[in-house]
């Protein structure tokens, strides 16, 4: 767990639009200098999230503090936090230079500052020479490098991300990641940061925090959201995955697709219904042997480092990626270690009716 | 087969020469000659004898004008931010008033002005003594007001539908208040309706004659009422009222020009 002192704390908070629950009881600890993404597909209730915490948007219920302190009703333009807009949101008529030095205007800084603070931040997003351009006349990633700086130049205790690169294409959103993940580095400020995307998660963030229907999910690291789903949304909704349906009889004993499986898991009831997710690249093609779950392959496909394989078991299709190629039609055995099983209560649900 | 689009705005051209730039031609023409059609000066001289109604026109559009602006501009703003549905309810009761009759609507000023009018019934039968409207400069500038703010909410509200919520959430988050964001985000980007609605209103503010003529009486003869009265009235002088009509335009041009200055001014300084 982080260890840097708390920047923000949501308790309990809740969030009702025209009596659509958006918000169903979130508690989330924001750190100093973390890198926190909230992932979640639409209408998982992450933006929302992310403008409470910018003030937006009041909950219903529930208290936000800001260093200790309860911030429920300070407007958006007293906190110390900053927001990067999902649309950018650029003043169409102010220049490069004056979008940056905006929120330095307002707060009265002396002239030779803001020349030399917005030049720093300028230089900082690679865009050393854009003072006078136009906004509505530069790409969508100038844009959202400017957006980016207007933000920190007011040097903000949180950076508040509401999917920023979005609307840019691929390649160069890989390299945004990559400044940002550095950005927030060599500041050390706190970013707090929405995306859908997940590998955009994994690859940046510090902490993950998946949601879904209005509730978190689970909070770790990314190798821990990934590897230790702790429900079968999070295993879905991360990475790919075969979620089967089984039987805990006892610890490191699971039964599921009808044998019985060695595993590393203990903790549940005797003989417990649970989730059971093993991600398709950790499954191997063995002989069709009795010693494995065997099955046909039923389609091959060819994705440039592995093949993806949906192999049929009784009815149940498993997804198996594999660098060596099996011909569909083919009957082989999948071998699951059990470092590869990882075991989901059922009972922390997909849309959650934890409590 | 391509389109050319320059042929597109030919039917309009046509139309313009004609019936714009043929008439003023002949308005300049009229202007500087006398009834025998030799040049002269005389009706210019003429005209500059009216300069007193014509300060007072332009007084009084210009009151009128800030009237609208003041009224129009919170309501344009608090329009531009309802959704879809009710914008569109909101443009069609703003519009209803000029779906009646023109003359008609001044009718019914007069009839609630009057000595004996609808106000004037009503404070005397609760006892108090009745005031004079009709007749007024007050009575036209609401007369100008009434007729024209329409003409100043829509260009107001097209401009401020463009503003995007999340630009002023923007200004909030960096740290501008409601002034704040009112001076230095909302007021520069909705410049151009400012300038247009302000035209559209000064404009057939300054040369009305019918709100003038029907709500004002003979102490607010307006350079309209003079107008009108050179070309259809008593005193009809075809050549004096061409020379007043082009001095109208002068003015009214010089004055939109400053204006129009003044605003890019702003504007640009609403950038700093």
């Amino acid at each position: 767990m982080n260890q840097n002192k708390k920047v923000f704390e949501l308790k309990k908070i809740a969030k009702s639009f025209d009596g659509d629950q958006i918000l169903k009881g979130i508690d989330l600890d924001i750190h100093e200098k973390e890198f926190i993404t909230l992932l979640g597909p639409s209408g998982c209730g992450k933006t929302t999230t992310l403008r409470i915490i910018g003030g937006f948007v009041t909950p219903d219920s529930g208290d936000v503090l800001f260093l200790g302190k309860k911030i429920n009703d300070v407007p958006p333009y007293k906190r110390k936090v900053n927001t990067v807009f999902q649309k950018y949101a650029l003043f169409p008529h102010l220049d490069v230079f004056e979008n940056v030095a905006f929120g330095l205007r307002l707060v009265k800084t002396p002239e030779k500052e803001i020349v030399q603070r917005v030049r720093e931040m300028l230089a900082l997003v690679n865009l050393s020479g854009f003072e006078s351009r136009r906004v509505d006349l530069l790409s969508g990633g100038q844009q959202q490098r400017v957006a980016i700086a207007r933000a920190l130049v007011n040097r903000p205790n949180v950076l508040l991300l509401d999917e920023p690169l979005g609307a840019l294409d691929l390649k160069l959103r890989k390299e945004m990641q990559i400044e940002l993940k550095k950005i927030q580095q060599s500041l050390g400020i706190t970013f707090v940061y929405v995306t859908h995307d997940q590998e955009e998660a994994l690859t940046m963030s510090d902490t993950v925090v998946v949601m879904n229907e209005g509730r978190i999910q689970q909070i770790g690291t990314p190798q821990d959201i990934y590897n230790e789903p702790a429900n079968a949304f999070t295993a879905s909704f991360i990475g790919e995955s075969n979620i089967i349906p089984g039987i805990m009889h006892k610890d490191f004993l699971v039964e599921f697709a009808g044998r019985n499986y060695v595993c590393v898991d203990g903790g549940f009831a005797k003989d417990e219904p649970v989730d059971i997710v093993v991600r398709p690249e950790d499954v191997d093609i063995a002989p069709a042997t009795s010693e494995f779950l065997c099955g046909t392959v039923k389609q091959v496909v060819f994705k440039g480092v592995h093949y993806e394989m949906h192999v049929d078991c009784n009815g149940t299709v498993w997804r198996v990626q594999s660098t060596d190629f099996t011909p569909a039609g083919a009957t082989v055995g999948l071998k699951i270690t059990p470092e590869d099983i990882h075991i989901m209560h059922r009972s922390v649900p997909y849309g959650g009716e934890k409590d | 087969m391509k389109l050319n689009a320059k042929w597109t705005s030919y039917p309009y051209i046509i139309w313009m020469i004609l019936f714009t730039i043929i008439p003023l031609f002949l308005i300049g023409y009229f202007a500087f000659t006398d009834a025998e059609g030799s040049f002269t000066v005389s009706n210019m001289e003429q005209a500059v004898k009216y300069i007193p109604a014509l300060v007072k026109s332009i007084s009084l559009a210009a009151i009128a004008t800030v009237l609208c602006l003041v009224l129009a501009y919170p309501f344009a703003f608090a329009m531009s931010r309802l959704s879809f549905e009710r914008q569109k309810m909101m443009s069609m009761l703003i519009m209803l008033p000029m779906w009646m009759n023109f003359l008609l609507r001044t009718y019914a000023w007069q009839a609630i002005l009057e000595d004996n009018g609808v106000v004037n019934t009503l404070l005397t039968g609760i006892g108090l003594s009745s005031v004079k409207l009709i007749n007024t400069s007050g009575a036209v500038v609401l007369g100008m007001v009434y007729n024209y703010i329409p003409f100043m909410i829509l260009p107001l509200y097209s401009v401020m539908t463009k503003i995007d919520k999340s630009v002023l959430e923007a200004a909030s988050d960096l740290g501008a208040g409601f002034f704040s964001t009112l001076y230095r985000v909302i007021l520069p980007l909705s410049m151009p309706g400012i300038v247009s609605g302000t035209t559209m209103v000064f404009v057939p503010a300054v040369s009305t004659f019918v709100i003038s003529g029907m709500l004002g009486g003979v102490n607010n003869y307006l350079i309209g009422d003079l107008i009108e009265t050179q070309f259809l009235g008593n005193s009809y002088d075809l050549n004096c009222g061409s020379a007043t009509s082009l001095l109208l335009m002068v003015v009214v041009l010089v004055t939109m020009a400053i204006f129009n200055h003044f605003s890019d001014e702003d504007a640009e300084e609403a950038l700093v």
